[in-house]
């Protein structure tokens, strides 16, 4: 076997010389380099310029270097920061709960019902594509089905259960969250799905054969193991609606606010020293969320 | 597992899964048939006769703005960060599968990269390139921009490919004397091809959908969604709609497209 092996690679090296190689451990570095460029230049720098950019001051044509406080006086100062603040959190709060309850229901009747892998790719496909679809259209495709002599309101109004269209449908806080929630709630299935595949099928045999009922079984084996995939779902629906000001701005009709709107909005007005500021404590919250969630999970042990 | 009857558990979550299906494609159906509307038609139902007037509308530019040069732009900029996706998240994949010192600093920078605002990384780049004196782009900043939200997804995904695969493989091929080239393009490459078509497929459609990021840095010439998203605001037409349905024809046959690409790969590896 040996022998064979040697003159099959004498053979191999015969018609292929090698060439000359590089160290090892330079080719990880090499093929590290331009992701490391890339998120340098494109994240890295510009948060820190971010950073800079919050301690200037500023007028209404451009911003002057200098080292004042004053945006942060200003952003924290206010109470209306406070309240936005404390709106972004809601909706936060809100979408969070409601995706995580569709998510793992959705994913754990893929993975435990359905019966065939075809199938279960097939059904999860379905799921997905309209999150790769243009999020704004998706947005306003709630018009039609919300609005004041929308399709929810004509068959309210034919089936004689209201007399007036209901006008908070659009508009309104309730639009936004019904929104968002059908915008992220891929993001929460598909880390679910994902752990919930994973888990090793005998031990939920072993919790039957051990007589839990499939209740029990669902609330002592399988939800604690899906734990990491809620976890890494959390990280996303957050950090989205955090970030999130299309959504609140199209589907509240100007009438709600979130942190990255108000930013929006100071940055049409070329406030950038005031939105960086905005900015930078935005961050340090979304950031704060994260690192809470990943001390209870090792995302990279997930994968 | 499985008994072979469906217990009520099952009907009751069927229901709610095909609930959560109509929930999805619901709104979506309903955008296709209203860009359909009548010429006198408004944005909400009743349909007003049936007509194709607000396509034939999408393509006049004093209705619509630039709509055949911002999709082109977006276009374009989408296969760029596809490519650039896919060849950068290979060579990361790679390269965090043998390690290197301060891969886990590169792993947390693509885990920020995924979960700092959008609008924040607009903002910073924006000002960044003001700052330089650089003329921000579509091609320049805006592909920056966009790179930042689409190569951690595609890190991520080669991270969990290279965590399921067997060095056996290339193992075997070594030991049969390939050198590492031949390794990688004909034993690994073959194996992952799937995958990295996923990836792909990702980097496209976040590219060509994405305008938060693109908001400070397209420059003077906007992208598709940009210029839809300026629609919403002062567009109170049906060609809202009729853009609408002709950009999600599109975006579902792109992942149509690549979705029979990798069934067919894969056909043809389990062939073979």
């Amino acid at each position: 076997m040996a022998t064979i092996t040697t003159s099959e690679s004498a053979k191999a090296e015969g018609v292929k010389p090698r060439s000359f190689r590089l160290p090892p451990s330079l080719i990880s570095y090499l093929q590290a380099a331009p992701l490391t460029l890339i998120l340098g230049s494109f994240l890295a720098v510009p948060i820190l310029m971010i950073g800079i950019v919050s301690f200037w001051d500023y007028d209404f044509a451009q911003m002057y270097p200098d080292f004042v406080t004053f945006n942060y006086a200003e952003t924290l100062g206010s109470w209306v920061t406070w309240k936005t603040y404390l709106n972004t959190l809601k909706f936060a709060f809100l979408v969070w709960v409601i995706t995580l309850f569709i998510g793992f229901w959705v994913a754990y009747f893929l993975a435990f019902h359905i019966r065939t892998t075809a199938m279960q790719m097939v059904l999860f496909l379905v799921c997905t594509v309209p999150f790769l679809t243009s999020n704004i259209i998706r947005m306003i495709s709630w018009i039609p089905v919300l609005g004041r002599n929308g399709l929810v309101n004509s068959t309210l109004i034919s089936a004689d259960i209201v007399s007036e269209p209901v006008e908070w449908l659009l508009y309104s806080d309730f639009a936004v969250v019904l929104a968002m929630v059908h915008l992220y709630t891929l993001f929460m299935v598909t880390p679910i799905f994902n752990t919930l595949m994973r888990i090793d099928k005998s031990l939920v045999e072993a919790a039957r054969d051990a007589g839990a009922s499939s209740w029990q079984t669902l609330t002592n084996v399988i939800l604690p193991l899906a734990k990491p995939g809620m976890a890494i779902g959390t990280i996303f629906v957050v950090t989205l609606v955090m970030a999130d000001f299309s959504t609140v701005q199209v589907m509240s009709g100007g009438q709600s606010a979130s942190v990255a709107l108000m930013m929006k909005n100071q940055m049409s007005l070329l406030q950038y020293p005031a939105a960086a500021a905005n900015a930078v404590v935005l961050l340090v919250i979304v950031l704060l969320m994260v690192a809470t969630i990943l001390r209870i999970v090792d995302i990279r042990k997930e994968l | 597992m499985h008994s072979d009857k469906r217990g009520r558990e099952f009907y009751i979550l069927a229901i709610f899964f095909a609930v959560f299906v109509l929930f999805l494609y619901g709104p979506l159906s309903a955008i296709l048939i209203l860009s359909f509307q009548g010429p006198n038609g408004g944005l909400t139902f009743p349909l007003n006769g049936v007509s194709v007037h607000w396509f034939t509308n999408l393509f006049e530019t004093q209705a619509v703005g630039d709509f055949g040069g911002s999709f082109r732009r977006s276009l374009l900029l989408g296969l760029m960060v596809m490519i650039v996706t896919v060849v950068v998240s290979l060579l990361a994949g790679l390269a965090f599968r043998r390690g290197f010192i301060g891969a886990t600093a590169l792993f947390y920078l693509a885990v920020a990269s995924l979960v700092v605002p959008s609008i924040i990384i607009s903002l910073g780049i924006g000002v960044l390139f003001q700052q330089i004196g650089l003329q921000p782009s579509w091609f320049s900043s805006a592909f920056g921009a966009h790179l930042t939200w689409t190569l951690p997804f595609g890190v991520l995904i080669m991270f969990a490919v290279f965590n399921r695969f067997s060095p056996a493989y290339e193992e075997a091929a070594r030991d049969l004397g390939a050198t590492s080239w031949q390794t990688f393009r004909h034993v690994l490459l073959p194996m992952i091809a799937p995958s990295l078509i996923g990836v792909g497929l990702f980097g496209f459609t976040l590219s060509y959908d994405e305008f938060a990021r693109t908001l400070m840095t397209a420059g003077t010439f906007n992208t598709l969604p940009l210029e839809i998203y300026g629609m919403t605001t002062n567009v109170t037409t049906p060609v809202l709609y009729a853009l609408g349905t002709v950009t999600t024809v599109f975006s579902f046959l792109v992942i149509a497209g690549t979705l029979g690409l990798i069934v067919h790969l894969n056909r043809r590896r389990q062939r073979s």
